[in-house]
Order: C-alpha cells, then structure tokens, then sequence
C-alpha cells in the first residue's frame, strides 16, 4: 500500500480528533495507544489483536467506514469478500469447524445482517464459534425505520449465544474481546455484535484488554471426581457397553484420548453425524454413524449395549427415532459441558458435567482393560449380517463415487457435505480417519452450507493441509454457487462433487416411501443448469461423469488441478435411496435396509 | 411428567410411574439477577417462549446493586422442566444468580389495584370490608373507589374474591416478587 496516500487521506479524515496532529504522529500515537482512534480503527485494531486471521464480509453504508479504513490501515487479517452474507457466514463456520478457532464476519446493517440469519442459525445449532459484526444505523435513528435499518439483536436474539449492541465508541475495544471469549469458550456459539454508524465514526484512546471478566458468564471445566467414579465403577460393571460420542468430542480437542481410552478398554464406538472423525473408522473398534441413517450394526449395538457412554453428545431425534424404544436396555453415563443438554431428551445415571477432555482424563487412570470378547464378536456378526454396500449394475450410483473419492485420498481428506441424501451417502461411504475433516450442517440441515464451508476450510488450510471435497446435491449446490467465483479468484484447489440425481433426493426418497409416489415438486430436471458450463463461467474446471467406468480417471484428472476449484458433475442415478434407515417417529428396531437383492 | 423413554423403561421394570411425586406440575417462583440492560430483560423473556415454557407473571426492578437487576418469575412445570428452565436461564451470559426459591422459606409479595364502582351511599360498607384486608383508599370520585392492597398472593385473590361482589370496574396485579428469608433469629 502506498503510505504516502494513506497519511493523506488520513489527514482529511481526522475531524473528530480534538487535537489534529500530523499523519505521521497520528500513527505513532496509534502504535503507542496514546492517541485518539476511529471506532472504525478500533475495530481493525481489535481484531489484529484478537489475532484474527481472516474476516468473511461484504461492505454497505453501515460498515464503509470499516472497509475504508481497512483499505488505509492493511490490516494484519486477511479480509475475503464473498458474494453473499450468507455464504460468509458458511465460510465462517468451515474455517472455525475445521481450524477450532472462532471465525469472522463483517456486513452491513439491513439486508446484510438478515441473510446473516440462516448462517447463525446454522452455527447456533452445530455450537460453532463465530463473530458476526453488522452494521447499523446511527444511534439517534435507531427505531425509526431508518434506510436499511433492521432490529438486528432482536432478529438474532434466539439464534444466538449472545449478542451486543455497541452504544458507546468507549466499550467497542472490550465488547469485541468479550465477544470472542464468549463465542469460543465453554459450548461455542455464534455472537451478534451490532455496531451503530456514529459509534464507528467516534473516537476513544484504544485499548485491547488482555483478559475477560464476565461476572454472568462461566463454564464447566473438570468434573465431579464422585460421578466420575462411578463412571468407572459402572463401565467395569457393563458387559456390552458402547461409547456414543457427538461433536462435543471434537471441540474439545478430545478425539485423541477417546481414542486411547475405548482402544485400551476394548470398548466399541458409534459416532453421530457431528461426532465422525473423533474415533478412526478403520479402526475394528468403530461401529461408524448410529442414528436415522447410521448403520445396520451401529443402530443394533445401541439398542444392545447394556450401558451407552455419551461424550460430548445430545440425544437429538435424529439419533434417538422414538424414544421410548431406544437403547432400551441401557444404562447412560452423559458427559458434557452444557448443563442444559443433560438429560434434557434422555435422563442419565450418570451425569458428568465438565468439558470432555478434561473429564476424559480423569477418568482414564481409574479404567482397567475390559474382556469385551464376546460383546465384539455379537457387533461383528451384526457387521457381516447388514454391511454397509451398494449394488454394482453398470449404472452410476453416488455411493461408489464417495468410495472412489475415499481411495483416492486414503481418508486422508476434509469433506464438506451438504444436505440430502448427499450428506448421508457421504457419512457412510468416506471413512473418517482424523477429527475436523468432516463438516456438515447438522442440526439445521442448511442446504446450500458446503460450497462455501469448503471454502471456508481451504482458507484456513492457507495453502498447506488436506485436500477439500465439498460434496453436494443438484438443489442445494445452487443457493450458494455464487462463492465459486470467490473460489476461483483465490485460487483454492477445491474439489467439488455434484451428485446430480435431478431430484430433491432425499425429499423425493421420502415421497416414494411414505407418500406413495406422489413426486410433488421435487424434480429439478428443467431448471437443473448446465453444471460443466456453469463452472466454467466461474473460471473453475468442470467435468463431467455419467458411467461408473469414468468415475476413477474423472477424479484423476480433478486431481491434477491444483490453481481453482474443480467441479465434477455425476450424472447419478435419480432411484438410488439411503439406507439403512429410520423412519422419522419410528422405533430404531423398525429400521429398514436395503433388500439384498438390490445389493448384490 | 417423566419423559417417554423414563415411562417405558419403568413400565418395563414394572416399576410405578412415580412414587416420589416428581412428575406433578407444580408452580415454581423463580428469582433472577440479571444485567440493567433492556437486552438482559428482553433475553430473559424470551427465553420462556423460545423454550416453550409457561410464564406466568414477571417483575422487575432495581435490586440493591445498581447495576442489576432482580426479576421474580412464575412459572409452572414439574421438576424435570423446571430442571430445564433454571439451567437454560443460568446458561444466560446476562444471568447473574438463578434461584427456585419455592421450597426455601421465602417470602413473597404482591401489590394489587382494585377500582370498584361505588355510590357516596355505600362507601362506608365497603370500606369496613376492606379495612379487613388492611387494604387503602388510594383515589376517590363521586361513584368509585380504588384501592391498594398488598400480601401474598393468596391474600390477593381472596381480596379480589371478595371485590367480585361489587361492580369491580378494573383491576391491576403487579405480580410477585419474592426474596429468600434469613432466619437470623430462629435458633
Ligand atoms: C434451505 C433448505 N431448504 C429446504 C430443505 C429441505 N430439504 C432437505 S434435503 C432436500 C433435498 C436436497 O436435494 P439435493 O440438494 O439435490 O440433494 P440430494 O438429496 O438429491 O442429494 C431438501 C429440499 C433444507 N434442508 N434446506
Ligand atoms: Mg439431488
């Protein structure tokens, strides 16, 4: 940046400060914290404090004096615009998911903070850290019905952890830091921080604070050494148990001595949808996903086990189906950090409240090797019984496309997926091997979520780490196809998969199996665009697969493209439905599978 | 109400539904410290109809500490609810202190308006009923009276009871606010 300009242009701008000084003392002032700064410059400070390394946005009027500073000061973050606030908040929530830190976002007030609302929803849903600053209307307009002015706290108010709305140029520096501390620690979550025009244009002394106190505001650390007893005194008890571990897991940094612990016990693990990767799916040991679409044996382990250890999970329908029927021999142990979550859908034996690594390692050193031999044998019986497959007909069907993608890179991947019969096929068919390498929408089910979540991902990779498959349906690839162009400008080499059925799948699979085959408006055929074409216009590579004989050299070739995204279309087949499964309300004991002759 | 998986599980052990009476709804004073901001009340509110939990009455106002707030809350549920409603509000960043004060001894209070339509001919009855109630005259025209009257809310309703026996033209409850007794003096 020419530093010449920016003093010159800093000059003109600098009304407000009581005592106009030169450019140069200005920004001695600013490095020394003695002078005065912007609100707008205290943000950029606050975050080049916090440590940011990249923000998400898209500018307005609120916020120019945010983008214009920015563009004067070259901040230290990296500042990517997307092409849709929403697609920005996806892009926030990959990067967090996948890094573990708390991601950014910056948009204007009005319509830029409503098509923030799905993204924070998503991530108040999958407990993901996040900042989402919006812009506002000056204060003295605020509720007037001013230009662009929307109530955003109020919109937001149960969508998230916790928001703030900044009044006074004077709290900006320490309500940033505490929006931070609060997104990123204890259960994270998404926090709104509304800033009001005049507030940026005001002027304060900066000072970043170094620490938090939020007199409100606490959270479980360790847990209960008497409960963690007699945790221990009943897995030594149990004959069958069975871990069952969420994402919680995962945030906690707590893959690794799950993983350690269920080895050196010999005690199965089923994961939730949230929860794969926190245990190597390679590993004999791994019964894969339980739940609507989990597997055969995971599902008929759960509703074995005589006593289910959840770490970091929360009984969510979608893993429960009827409730009264499920796991009904067991008895539960619930680990995690959310008081609310315990025994909220499930009541627990044994409740552990406290952040799971840390409980985890307490109770580590009280657990003895279990003989679970006859247990294992039962699960490998199940294993054989109902494997998880597909059938092999000369046509292209999605599941052999992810176990292509699997081979390809040994596991060793981040798959975003999006939602449909796209998520599940890519839950079942990869195997996760490594914690944060596969993200979903999970508890809101956000169509749309992994184009620009992959992106998110590859962002924070900068440069380096594993490869990113962001597997998607014909419908949801389209509500954010606008960040392939973001993609392709900065050049991610992102593989993006296009199982394209025509259908809405997995509604259409739900009108054929429970609304007699009445397709209502569920075919995408003639709005479906030309997808090769499509990515071409963007300036990424597309290619196209309609046999199951192409599906190998079609990744080969995705794989030799290392400077833009590539997207790959497979002309699916629009039959092909998920199993095993579930039905929604059912008991997990009426779960239905694939026949076998649609197998072999 | 237990949950459904509680009830299957106890009717498969034959066990019954619940001895220990833990299931009945019962009603619940909560008693909240929250933030002074608009945002602390708005969340705290909210929370109620985000959660699908009943409320029944609100107050607020300033508690000693000029920076907070005291909210007193009625709500009903059975225990596991109510289980759920104190941790959801504790797990509010502008939550300071969360108290079910229902089965500690505690006091509570309510203040209530009564305007009752009432000829210069009949003042003096229905003052001599009200006195009972310790309750005041707090306005006055040539065909109405109100009154103010404060207790706990049993008082309350009895008072409004017994108003219903006059042309009562409008009533007003505060709702409660309630506070933890410190038993100093007893033993
Ligand atoms: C934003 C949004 N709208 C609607 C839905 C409901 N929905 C869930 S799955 C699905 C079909 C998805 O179709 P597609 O993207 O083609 O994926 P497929 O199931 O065919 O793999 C729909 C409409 C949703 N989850 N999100
Ligand atoms: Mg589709």
């Amino acid at each position: 940046m020419n530093t010449q300009s920016t003093f010159l242009e800093r000059t003109t701008d600098s009304r407000h400060l009581k005592t106009p000084t030169s450019g140069a003392l200005q920004k001695e002032a600013r490095e020394t914290g003695g002078g005065l700064l912007t609100g707008a410059e205290i943000f950029i400070r606050s975050l080049e404090a916090e440590g940011v390394e990249i923000v998400f946005g898209y500018p307005g009027g609120a916020v120019i004096g945010i983008y214009d500073t920015m563009h004067r000061l070259n901040p230290t973050f990296k500042h990517v615009l997307v092409r849709h606030e929403q697609g920005g908040t996806h892009a926030a929530e990959g990067y967090a998911k996948s890094t573990g830190k708390v991601g950014t976002v910056l948009v204007t007030s009005g319509p830029g903070a409503t098509n923030c609302v799905t993204g924070i929803a998503d991530a108040y849903m999958d407990s993901i850290p996040m900042v989402v600053f919006t812009g506002q209307v000056p204060t003295k307009l605020i509720g007037n019905d001013a230009f662009q002015e929307c109530d955003t706290i109020g919109v937001t108010r149960s969508i998230t952890k916790h928001s703030f709305l900044v009044r006074d140029v004077r709290e900006l520096a320490s309500t940033i830091k505490k929006a931070y501390y609060i997104a990123g620690t204890g259960r994270p979550g998404p926090v709104v921080v509304d800033l009001p025009k005049d507030v940026l244009m005001a002027s304060a002394p900066f000072h970043y604070p170094t620490s938090v106190a939020i007199r409100g505001y606490s959270f479980a650390q360790k847990g209960n050494m008497q409960q963690i007893r007699l945790a221990a005194e009943m897995i030594k008890e149990s004959q069958k148990p069975l871990f069952y571990v969420g994402g919680g897991t995962i945030t906690s940094g707590a893959a690794e001595i799950l993983t350690r612990i269920a080895r050196r016990i010999n005690v199965p693990v089923t994961t939730t949808l949230h929860g794969l990767g926190s245990f190597p799916e390679n590993d004999p040991l791994s019964v894969g996903m339980l739940g609507m679409h989990g597997t055969w044996f995971a599902n008929k382990a759960v509703q074995n086990t005589d006593l289910l250890i959840a770490v970091g999970a929360r009984f969510d329908d979608r893993v429960t189906g009827k409730i009264e029927a499920w796991a009904p021999h067991a008895k539960i142990i619930h680990m995690d950090i959310d008081p609310a979550c315990i025994s909220k859908n499930v009541p627990a034996n044994c409740p552990i409240l406290g952040d799971v690594k840390l409980v985890l390692e307490q109770l580590e050193p009280l657990l003895e090797p279990k003989d679970t031999t006859a247990w294992l044998a039962q699960i490998d019986v199940w294993k054989v019984e109902c494997p998880m497959d597909f059938k092999r007909d000369g046509k292209l069907r999605p599941q052999e496309i992810i176990r292509a993608l699997r081979d390809k890179t040994g596991g060793h991947a981040t798959v975003v997926t999006d939602v449909g019969q796209n998520q599940m096929w890519g839950a079942q068919f990869f195997t996760y091997i490594h914690p944060r390498t596969h993200i979903t929408s999970g508890g809101l089910g956000t169509m749309g979520f992994s184009l620009p979540a992959a992106m998110g991902v590859a962002f924070g990779q900068k440069g380096g780490g594993l490869p990113v498959i962001s597997i998607n349906g014909d419908g949801g690839v389209l509500m954010n196809i606008q960040e392939l162009g973001v993609a392709a400008a900065h050049k991610l080499p992102l593989k993006v998969v296009i199982l394209n059925n025509s259908y809405l799948g997995m509604v259409r699979q739900w009108q054929e199996l429970f609304h007699e085959e009445r397709y209502s408006h569920t075919d995408l055929s003639s709005t479906n665009p030309n997808f090769v074409q499509l990515a071409e216009a963007f300036g990424c590579v597309g290619l196209r697969c309609e046999r199951p004989e192409d599906i190998q050299s079609t990744i080969d070739a995705a794989w030799e493209v290392t400077d833009r995204p590539v997207v790959m279309e497979f002309k699916v087949i629009m039959e092909e439905k998920v199993f095993p499964m579930v039905p929604s309300g059912a008991s997990t004991d009426d779960m239905i599978t694939a026949s076998a002759e649609d197998i072999n | 109400m237990l949950t459904s998986q509680q009830i299957f599980r106890k009717q498969m052990a034959g066990e019954s539904l619940h001895p220990d009476g833990t299931d009945t709804l019962q009603r619940h004073v909560v008693t909240v410290l929250v933030e002074n901001t608009l945002g602390a009340l708005n969340r705290v509110a909210n929370l109620f109809s985000q959660r699908g939990f009943e409320l029944e009455s609100v107050s607020v106002g300033e508690a000693k500490d000029q920076t907070l707030r005291r909210m007193t809350l009625v709500t009903t549920g059975n225990d596991r609810m109510i289980g759920q409603v104190l941790r959801q509000l504790n797990s509010l960043i502008d939550t300071i202190e969360v108290e079910d004060v229902t089965h500690f001894d505690h006091i509570e209070r309510e203040l209530c308006l009564v305007q009752v339509r009432c000829p210069a001919s009949e003042r003096q009855v229905l003052i001599s009923v009200v006195d009972i109630f310790r309750a005041t005259v707090v306005n006055i025209t040539p065909d109405s009276l109100t009154f103010e009257v404060t207790g706990p809310p049993a008082k309350i309703n009895a008072f409004i009871g017994m108003m219903r026996g006059y042309d009562v033209l409008e009533v007003a409850r505060s709702g409660r606010v309630a506070m933890r007794r410190e038993l100093a003096f007893e033993h």
